[in-house]
C-alpha cells in the first residue's frame, strides 16, 4: 500500500518536474533565441547562426539604409509617452475618486475602466479608423494618442487602484485634523504611498504602447508608421534580419528597463500580487 | 459627506475621454455593421446574412473559436506544474521566476513572433533537431499550420495565464495540503481534489485572458497562420484595409467582440458552476 503511493507520488513529481522544466524553457528560450540569431553573419535566419557577428546592428544603426526603421521608432517612443503621460494622469484621478468607495456604482465604473483589457482591440482599432475617418480628420500621431490611451489607461488604473485601496484612512484623518488641506494631504501623504503603484502601472502602460498593434495597425499610415507595425512589415515581406537586431535592441532595453523599475517600485511584488 | 461628492468628480476625466474615445467608436462600429451600402447611405441587415449565410465565414467564426480552446488547454497544461513549482520555491527562486515570466511578457508580440519563425523555419530549432536525431528525412514543415501556431501562442500566452493562477495560489492556506497528505491522499488526489479546485478561480481569469488574447491575436495569426489559415483578425484586416468593404468589416469586428464574450461569459458560468459545487 505504502509502496504504491510512493510510486504515485514520484510519478507525480516527475510528470509536473517535466512539465515545470519544459515550461520555463519554453517561456524564456525564444527570447534568447531572438538575441543569439541577432548577431548572426547569414542573410538568413538559419539556427544557430554559423557565425557571429555585428553585421545586422550596423544595418540597424546606419542612418540612412534604416531611416524608416528610425522614424517609426521615434513615432513609437513620442506616441507611447504622449500616451502613458495622458494615460496616467486620467487614471490616477480615477482610481483616487472610486478606489475607497464601496458603492456598487464604483464597483461597476471600476469594470468599465477595465474593459479595454478584455474586449478585442482589433475591433477598437477598426472602430477608432472609422470613427476619425467619418470626422473628416486625416491621419495624425494625435489620434494614435488617443487611441492608445484608452488601450493602455486601464494598466495604471489597476495598480494604483489597489495602492489606494491599501491607504490607511488613519493616515488621511490625522494629516487634515492636524491642519493640512487637502491638497497638502495629497500632496505629503496620498502621492508617496501611491507613487510606486503608479510607476508600476506606467511602466507596463508605456511598454503596452510601445507593443501595440491592434489600434496602431488600423490608424498609422506610411507617415505615422509606428514600430511594431514596420517590424510587421518586415517579417512578411522579405525575412529582414534586421528585425533580429532590432528585437535585440528591444530586449535589452526592456531587461534594463525591468531591473531599474524593481529596484524603484517592486514591480516583480506587485505583479505577482 | 462633502469628501465624497467631491472624490466622485475625479473619475470624470477618464470617464468623458472613454465616452468619446471608447464607447462613441464602437457604438459607430455597430451602426456602421448595420448599413447595406458602403458609402453608409441605406440601413439593412444585408450584411449580417451575408455573413452568416455563407459557410466559409462561419467556419472562420469556428476556427477563431477553436483557436481560443486550444491556447487555452495548452497553456493550462504547463501553468498548473509552474505555478505549483512556484509557490513550494524559495523567495529568490521565486523572483528569478517572475523575472522569467515577465520578460516574455513585457517583449513585444512582434519579437515573440519572429522568434517562432526562426524556430518552426525549414532550417529552424526543431528541424534541426529533428533531422540531426534522423527522426524524419526531410525538414517538416511547422510555419502555417494550426500545430505551430498553436506552439506559438502557448509561449505568447503564457504569462497571462501564469499570473493570476501563481497569485491565487499563493493565497492558499498550506495546511490543506498537508492536511490532504496526512489523511492518506497521494500528490495526485491532493492535486486534482484539493489544489486544482481551489486554484479554479485564478484559472479563470488567467483562461479568460489567454482566450481574448489569442482570438485577436494578429500578428502571430498572420505571421505564423500564413495566407492559407484565416481567422477572424485577419478577415477584419483584409476587409477594411484591402476590400475597403467597410459594413463587412464591421460585421467581422462585431462578431469577433462577441466571439470573444461569449468565449468569456462561458468561462464566468463555468467558475460560478465550480465553486457550487
Amino acid at each position: 500500500m505504502s509502496q504504491r503511493r510512493t510510486f504515485a507520488d514520484q510519478s507525480f513529481s516527475l510528470v509536473f518536474g517535466g512539465l515545470t522544466l519544459l515550461g520555463l524553457l519554453i517561456l524564456v528560450g525564444p527570447v534568447f533565441i531572438v538575441l543569439i540569431t541577432s548577431f548572426t553573419t547569414s542573410a538568413s535566419l538559419k539556427f544557430p547562426p554559423p557565425e557571429l557577428s555585428l553585421r545586422w546592428y550596423q544595418a540597424l544603426f546606419d542612418t540612412t539604409r534604416s531611416a524608416h526603421i528610425h522614424r517609426a521608432a521615434g513615432n513609437s517612443l513620442w506616441v507611447a509617452g504622449m500616451a502613458t503621460l495622458g494615460a496616467s494622469i486620467l487614471a490616477v484621478l480615477a482610481a483616487l475618486a472610486i478606489g475607497r468607495s464601496r458603492r456598487p456604482a464604483a464597483r461597476a465604473l471600476e469594470a468599465s475602466f477595465l474593459s479595454p483589457l478584455i474586449l478585442p482591440s482589433l475591433a477598437y482599432g477598426l472602430a477608432t479608423l472609422m470613427f476619425f475617418s467619418l470626422l473628416g480628420l486625416r491621419p495624425s500621431l494625435t489620434h494614435l494618442i488617443g487611441g492608445h490611451l484608452v488601450v493602455i489607461a486601464p494598466f495604471v488604473f489597476r495598480t494604483t487602484l489597489a495602492t489606494v485601496t491599501q491607504l490607511e484612512p488613519a493616515l488621511l484623518e490625522s494629516s487634515a485634523s492636524l491642519g493640512a488641506g487637502r491638497f497638502m494631504t495629497f500632496r505629503r501623504i496620498t502621492l508617496p504611498l501611491i507613487a510606486p503603484g503608479i510607476f508600476a502601472g506606467a511602466f507596463l502602460a508605456f511598454v503596452a504602447s510601445m507593443d501595440n498593434v491592434p489600434v496602431s495597425l488600423f490608424l498609422s499610415s506610411a507617415r505615422t508608421d509606428m514600430l511594431p507595425i514596420r517590424m510587421w512589415g518586415m517579417m512578411e515581406s522579405t525575412l529582414d534580419v534586421r528585425v533580429a537586431a532590432v528585437s535585440g535592441v528591444l530586449i535589452l532595453a526592456i531587461m534594463v528597463l525591468m531591473f531599474l523599475m524593481d529596484r524603484l517600485t517592486g514591480l516583480t511584488r506587485r505583479m505577482s500580487l | 459627506m462633502r469628501a465624497a461628492a467631491v472624490d466622485w468628480r475625479l473619475a470624470a476625466p477618464l470617464g468623458i475621454v472613454y465616452l468619446a474615445l471608447f464607447a462613441a467608436p464602437l457604438l459607430l462600429l455597430l451602426g456602421i455593421s448595420l448599413h447595406a451600402d458602403q458609402d453608409l447611405q441605406q440601413w439593412g441587415l444585408d450584411n449580417w446574412t451575408k455573413f452568416w449565410s455563407d459557410a466559409f465565414y462561419r467556419g472562420v467564426v469556428w476556427d477563431t473559436l477553436r483557436l481560443g480552446v486550444a491556447a487555452v488547454l495548452a497553456t493550462s497544461l504547463f501553468a498548473w506544474p509552474l505555478a505549483v513549482f512556484f509557490c513550494n520555491a524559495s523567495p529568490r527562486t521565486q523572483k528569478i521566476l517572475i523575472f522569467i515570466i515577465l520578460l516574455p511578457l513585457l517583449t513585444s508580440v512582434v519579437i515573440r513572433t519572429f522568434a517562432w519563425i526562426v524556430i518552426l523555419a525549414r532550417e529552424g530549432l526543431v528541424n534541426q533537431v529533428v533531422l540531426s536525431l534522423g527522426l524524419s528525412a526531410t525538414p517538416l514543415r511547422l510555419l502555417q499550420t494550426e500545430t505551430g501556431l498553436i506552439l506559438a501562442l502557448m509561449q505568447i500566452e503564457m504569462p497571462l495565464m501564469l499570473l493570476p493562477l501563481i497569485s491565487v495560489m499563493r493565497g492558499l492556506d498550506p495546511n490543506l495540503l498537508d492536511a490532504s497528505r496526512a489523511l492518506g491522499a497521494g500528490m495526485w488526489r491532493s492535486f486534482f481534489r484539493v489544489i486544482l479546485p481551489l486554484s479554479l478561480p485564478g484559472w479563470i481569469a488567467g483562461a479568460t485572458l489567454v482566450f481574448a488574447s489569442a482570438c485577436t491575436a494578429f500578428i502571430s495569426q498572420s505571421v505564423i497562420g500564413g495566407a492559407r489559415l484565416v481567422y477572424l483578425p485577419s478577415l477584419i484586416w483584409q476587409q477594411a484595409m484591402v476590400v475597403y468593404d467597410w459594413p463587412f468589416a464591421a460585421v467581422c469586428s462585431v462578431t469577433l467582440l462577441l466571439t470573444v464574450l461569449a468565449g468569456i461569459m462561458m468561462l464566468n458560468w463555468l467558475g460560478r458552476y465550480a465553486r457550487t459545487d
